[in-house]
């Protein structure tokens, strides 16, 4: 039973996800967090931190990885197939009807439309993490709940990214970092 | 041509090893797939395969996947897509197979719990850098219907917590009313 509920989850997510990884994301986190509660908040964002240091699509990563722990490796290879398949058929018809007609029209007007929805979602997927990362698991997000390093550690890393282009997976090493010498600063004053 | 046999161990062995060597998500990967084979081994022809790999990247599901089976199909057919596929899907799957396995024990140890805590911050700043690129991009084209798919389909995520499957599904229903449109104002002209 859970092996067939990994497949039709994944296979939505298979079948939805355009625009690529990033775009994947709030439907990956709206079957596996909020809809069957697999993982939790910041075991999703650990999933995607853990996806952005390693090779391999975001989808995959993430289907082998739930799949993994909620129904050993039966469960990852259901949710790996069911997040394939959709992809497997429809690319191999959109493939044989160009090489047959020669025509893709249609198609790039659809996704042209569909452009500014997949930066939508993948805003909407980027504000999640970065609530789980400011405020954690506590329930209100108030100032005084807020994780004020983690502020700072992600304005300093925007500003890396989008002003000195520095390397995404640098980034991310000197974000962890940062703050893991912030909470041992903050373990010896305390 | 070489033997078909040559070509799927080939394919394989390419797939397998870009796909376990290859950081930088689906994109990187169908670039480096496609210099691959159209510009070092020349088994495939340049244009037709910039239409299949353009068809590969606007499909939904997993790019680097895609890519590989447009790759696939072309070199030898169902055989062909089908290793392709392996070669590209083993090396993720073993890598975070075993990680799995490794993320409870990680996640008690304190440092490296602090490690990835960090790199939440991390992570959302690398999407946020994204989605200011992507936005650009739209708003630039100065289209005020992708304005509006924009703001509405982040509002209808954000605030009313629709459904992603829903939203998508209403924008490609938007975009075929669009080109079906657009084809009929053509072959009136």
């Amino acid at each position: 039973m859970i092996y067939i509920q990994l497949f039709l989850s994944y296979l939505q997510i298979g079948l939805f996800s355009f625009g690529g990884g990033y775009a994947s994301l709030a439907l990956i986190q709206g079957q596996v967090v909020d809809k069957h509660g697999w993982l939790a908040a910041d075991e999703f964002t650990d999933l995607i931190t853990i996806s952005q240091m390693t090779p391999g699509p975001v989808a995959i990563n993430s289907a082998t990885f739930v799949g993994q722990k909620i129904a050993g490796f039966g469960g990852a290879l259901a949710a790996t197939v069911g997040c394939l398949l959709p992809s497997c058929i429809i690319v191999t018809i959109l493939a044989k009807l160009y090489l047959k007609y020669r025509q893709m029209n249609t198609l790039t007007v659809v996704l042209h439309t569909l452009r500014p929805t997949v930066v939508a979602m993948i805003a909407f997927a980027g504000i999640t993490i970065l609530i789980t990362a400011f405020w954690g698991s506590k329930a209100m997000m108030t100032f005084s709940n807020t994780d004020w390093s983690m502020v700072v550690i992600f304005a300093v890393c925007v500003f890396l990214l989008m002003k000195v282009k520095a390397n995404p997976i640098l980034v991310m090493v000197l974000a962890g970092v940062t703050k893991l010498a912030v909470s041992v600063i903050e373990k010896i004053i305390l | 041509m070489e033997s078909k046999k040559h070509v799927l161990w080939k394919l394989f062995v390419s797939t397998l090893y870009l796909s376990a060597f290859t950081f930088g998500g689906g994109y990187v990967i169908v670039t480096l797939l496609k210099k691959k084979f159209v510009d070092e081994l020349h088994w495939l022809e340049d244009d037709e395969m910039l239409d299949l790999i353009a068809i590969a990247q606007s499909s939904p599901g997993v790019i680097a996947v895609n890519g590989a089976i447009v790759i696939g199909l072309k070199l030898a057919g169902f055989a062909g897509a089908l290793v392709a596929i392996l070669g590209t899907v083993i090396p993720p799957f073993t890598i975070m197979s075993v990680i799995s396995l490794f993320y409870q024990a990680f996640k008690d140890n304190w440092v490296i719990s602090e490690l990835l805590n960090g790199m939440q911050a991390g992570v959302g700043a690398v999407i946020a850098s994204v989605v200011f690129e992507m936005a650009g991009g739209v708003l630039t084209e100065k289209d005020p219907l992708s304005v509006i798919v924009l703001v509405a389909s982040f509002v209808a995520a954000c605030f009313f917590g629709i459904n992603v499957i829903y939203i998508i599904l209403v924008c490609i229903a938007v975009g075929l009313a669009r080109a079906f449109l657009q084809n009929r104002k053509k072959t009136k002209e």
